[in-house]
Formats: C-alpha cells, structure tokens, sequence
C-alpha cells in the first residue's frame, strides 16, 4: 500500500513539474534551434545552433545590460540592508519619543501601492537629472518597510541581556549593532538581501521609465527592446536572450529557496 | 545610556547645560541616537512615498500641459471624466474580470502544489524547487517566452491544437481569448511565489495536531478540511490580498504581449495610466486614475486587516 502511494506521489510530482517547467524547457530547447527548425515546430533542435547567444549578444549590447542588471541589484540589495537594518535597530533597541506612531507610518508605506507614486516620482527624478543614471534606478528603492518589519521581527528574538552587558561593557549603540546584532541576523539579512535581489533584477516598469538610452538599460528592458527589434523569424536569438536574462535569478532562487521560503513565510505570519 | 551620562559628567555638567540637556531629551526621546538610524528611511519615505502621494492627488484636480505640468484647477473634473469615459469604464471592467480569472485559479493551484510538496518523500527538495521555480524568472523573460508559445505559426499551442485536428487559436490577438490568454500567463508566473508561501503556511502547522487525528483513524480529506485549511487560514488570506494587489499592479505582461490590445480589451488598469501619464502626457487625468486605482488596493488591504488580523498570531 505503501510502495503504491508513494509510486503515484511521485508518478504526479514528476507530471505536475513537467508541465510546470514546459515553458522554460522549450523557451530553452528552442535557444539553440535555426529560424527555419523554430518556424517547422520542431521542439528539439537538430543541431545545438549556440550562434543564435552570439547574435543576441551583437544585436543588442546585451553584456552591458547584464552589468547594469547586476550592478543595480546588487546595490539595491545593500542599499535595503543598510537602511532597513539601521530602521529596525533603532525601533528594537533605541527609546524614542513616538516609537509606536513613527512604526504605523513605516507599516503604512506597504499599502501605498509603487503606482501611486510613480508620476511625482518620475518628475522628482527627471529634476534631479537622474533619468538614464543609475542614481536614479537604485536610491528611490533603499527605504524597505517590508525590510524593517523582516528585521525587526528578529531583531526582537535577541536577548535584551545582550544590550545590558553590552552597555555595561561600555559598548555604544553604534558598535553594539555592527559587532553584535548584525553578525546574530545573518539569516534574515540573507533572506531580505535574496528577496531584494531578485524584485530588482525583475522590475520593468520604473526601468522602462528611466531608461531611454542603452548606457544604464537593465536586462529586462534589453529584452524588451530586443524582442520588439527583432524580426517574426529570429525566434532563436529571443529565446537565447531569454536564458540570459533568467538562468542568474534561476541560479540564486535554487540556492537561496529554503531562506526566503522561511524568512518570507515569518515576516507574512508575524 | 552610559555613555550619554559620560557625556553629560565630561562636560562638567554645568546647570544650564544639563537644563538644557533635558529641553532636548524631552523633544527628542531619551536616545535621540534613533533619529541617526531612523534619517535615511525617513527621508526616502518623505521623498519618495509621501510627497508624490499627495502630488498624485493634487494633480488630479488639475488641468495639465504638455509637460505634465499642472496649469487650471478644475476640481473633480477629471473624476467625472474619467468615469464617464467607456475606456476607463471597459479598462477597470478588464481588471476586475483578470482579478477573477487570474487570484483564485493561481491559489488553488498553488494550494494542490503546496500539499503535494508537504509529503515528506526523498528528493522533494527538487520538486519544490521546480514548483517555485517562476519567482525567478521575470515578467519580462516568461512574458516573452509566452509570446512564443501563444505565436499562431510557429508556437506550441496551436501545434498541439492541429495535432488534435482543431484550428488553431489567435491567442493575442483575438479580442475573445486575448485576457485569457495574459490571464494564464500570468497564472504561471505567479505560481511561485504563492506555492512557496502556502508551504511555508503549512509546514508551520503542528505535527501533533494530525498524529492525534491519525490515532483517532481520520482520513486524508477529514485533516485537510478539519485540520489544514483552517490552520492554514491566516496564510490563505495573505495569498489571496496579496495576488490581489498583484493583479491589479499587473503592468509587464500586458506591455510585451497586447500591449492593452486588441480593442482595449487587455487595456488593464496600470497600463492605461502608463499610457495617459506617459504616452500622451496627461498626468492630470492619468493621477486621477492613480487615484481611483490606490483606493481600490486601500481597500483589499483594509479588509485584510479586518478579517485577516483576528486569525493571525502576532508575537
């Protein structure tokens, strides 16, 4: 009975992941099939054509997009741990006048949708003369409420015995984060810093607003004008682009799954 | 603290310094440190959440040229305009109906993964790995991927439909099947994000609840209703406002694959004020829309609080 149960879990779980993964499959096998192969149906491709990377690589400069695409992130992603660490600390470990009123407000920047913002927003950028800087595509997004409510939720877990022997010891507030809280949160900031990561390297709306030339231009937005420049034919060379777009997210979703699953999982239920 | 009063015993504390002292601890809290690590997010907040807030809504009684800078004030008009005009009408018609079609198949489907990949089987790190595999990849790469597979000649879809004998479908461009089409699309993209979350919902549950359930000889389907679903309930409705305010943020998909066509039918409500705001540069009409659209999200998230509190355990 048992054998039986588990061979048909698995029987299920080996279909429901081919379906799932289909798209990427084929999008995958077709990066490597000829315009005419593409155009005749095939779904694998006869001979692995890898020209049609080169090409995506000469029709649009796609390696300077691929730079910005990591530079962005990554400075986004430590933008967010360095702002929303400091947020959270001083709401964990610090006393202030109007701590309770101060955290509504920081809570009440999630129910304002990006949306809302976005006209004023483009116009404060275009004063600032960051439209096509990357100035303009990282700063807006250093300031996290879902940030600061992820770490301050586990900032809270760390004994308040620490800041007392802390104080004692005659440690400052500024070292006593540095040295002793951050190092302790490791986890979270992991799981903040790939959840970050990966929403930058996705985002295109704001992306395709500021960027009107190639200079800055993130993948996303390469894609996008590499598929509209692109002839009906060149199915190949899109796809090939596609990969190169995705496989870096694919790459860090596979490794960091289990942290953001439970990190994001806590800072949904908490 | 301590070294605060260090400070204070350094200066040589001198009555009207520690008067003074005082003055600005009452201002500023005990620790008016905080400020220090509060500034920067304050700031951004400030600068980039809060003014443009009430810019957006101040735009939207006004009249503007063609910058977008605002030029009459003209009250509600752009409201009523806006209202009273079939596209707007047909645009947030369009969004509604994508919310039904797109939030509750996204969460069922994710909630059948989700029990799926609970089992406690050998290898089912890779399963799950698979089934959250769409968080990583983009709007932009998976809507492309799908503009490929929706291609009438040279994609999939319709390949298989003449295997089968039948015509084949205009997915994008045929004004009955194009919503469906972006619809399913961004199913899959959002099949992720959400199996990950209702698994992380479900491995919080508490072993013990279905040993006793088992002891007492309860079958599969009894747990989930009796036992799963409702200790699940607090995830449930967080997946569910949150694939909400997702599909009415919907903007990526419909830019590369209808672009809000054919006949305004995948015209979805963010990309018609990307088209207003900047396409024709009408950023009046456009906030008044931005506004109308904030309310709606306003919405869902409030009755989260309201419903969605009561369940939730905050520490």
């Amino acid at each position: 009975m048992r054998i039986v149960k588990q061979t048909s879990l698995y029987v299920v779980l080996t279909a429901l992941s081919l379906v799932l993964f289909f798209p990427m499959l084929y999008a995958f096998s077709a990066s490597f099939m000829s315009a005419q192969e593409v155009l005749l149906g095939h779904f694998l491709p006869s001979t692995l054509h890898f020209e049609n990377y080169l090409q995506a690589f000469q029709d649009v400069p796609l390696f300077r997009f691929l730079i910005n695409s990591i530079f962005i992130s990554l400075v986004v992603t430590f933008g967010v741990l360095a702002v929303s660490s400091m947020a959270a600390y001083a709401f964990v470990f610090l006393d202030f006048k109007g701590r309770k009123l101060l955290f509504v407000l920081f809570i009440s920047t999630m129910m304002i949708p990006w949306e809302a913002s976005m006209i004023p927003n483009f116009v404060t950028v275009q004063q600032l003369g960051w439209i096509n800087r990357y100035a303009g595509l990282t700063i807006p997004f250093f300031a996290s409420a879902f940030g600061t409510f992820l770490l301050r939720q586990y900032f809270k877990t760390i004994p308040k015995e620490m800041q007392e022997a802390a104080q004692i010891a005659g440690i400052g507030h500024f070292r006593f984060f540095m040295n002793v809280v951050l190092p302790v949160s490791k986890t979270s900031l992991v799981t903040l810093g790939i959840y970050t990561f990966l929403t930058t390297w996705n985002a295109y709306l704001w992306p395709l607003l500021t960027t009107t030339d190639e200079l800055v231009r993130p993948l996303q937005i390469g894609l996008r004008q590499l598929q509209s420049q692109e002839t009906v034919n060149e199915w190949g060379v899109v796809m090939a682009a596609v990969m190169v777009v995705a496989v870096p997210t694919l790459i860090v979703l596979f490794i960091g799954q289990k942290h953001l699953q439970k990190g994001l999982t806590d800072g949904a239920l908490k | 603290m301590a070294m605060e009063r260090a400070q204070v015993e350094r200066t040589g504390g001198l009555p009207a310094t520690v008067a003074r002292e005082k003055l600005f601890r009452r201002i500023l809290g005990r620790q008016p440190a905080a400020w220090l690590y509060l500034m920067p997010s304050l700031i951004l907040f400030a600068v980039f959440v809060f003014y443009p807030l009430f810019k957006t809504i101040y735009l939207s009684f006004f009249l503007s040229d063609m910058k977008g800078l605002p030029t009459v004030f003209i009250g509600l008009d752009n409201y009523v305009r806006l209202f009273s005009s079939p596209e707007f009408i047909q645009s947030a018609g369009s969004t509604l109906l994508f919310v039904l079609y797109t939030v509750p198949a996204t969460i069922i489907i994710a909630l059948i993964l989700a029990l799926l990949a609970n089992e406690k089987l050998k290898g089912i790190g890779f399963f799950r790995t698979i089934f959250s595999s769409s968080m990583g990849i983009s709007v932009a790469a998976s809507s492309v991927v799908w503009l490929f597979i929706f291609n009438p000649s040279a994609g999939i879809l319709n390949r298989i439909l003449s295997l089968f004998g039948l015509r084949g479908i205009n997915w994008l461009a045929d004004p009955n099947w194009a919503l469906f089409s972006v619809s399913l699309t961004t199913i899959w993209l959002h099949l992720g994000f959400t199996f990950l979350i209702l698994l992380g919902g479900l491995q919080n549950i508490d072993e013990h609840l279905y040993e006793s359930a088992n002891i007492e000889g309860a079958g599969y389907f009894y747990q989930l209703r009796r036992i799963t679903l409702p200790m699940l309930s607090p995830t449930l409705f967080f997946v569910i406002t949150v694939s909400m305010i997702d599909a009415f943020q919907t903007f990526g998909q419909i830019d590369l694959l209808t672009k809000g066509g054919p006949g305004n039918s995948t015209n979805l409500i963010v990309y018609s004020i990307y088209q207003k705001a900047f396409i024709n540069f009408d950023f009046g009409s456009a906030s008044s829309a931005v506004v109308v659209l904030f309310f709606c999200i306003l919405l869902v998230t409030a009755l989260q609080f309201k419903f969605g509190e009561r369940k939730v355990h905050y520490q």
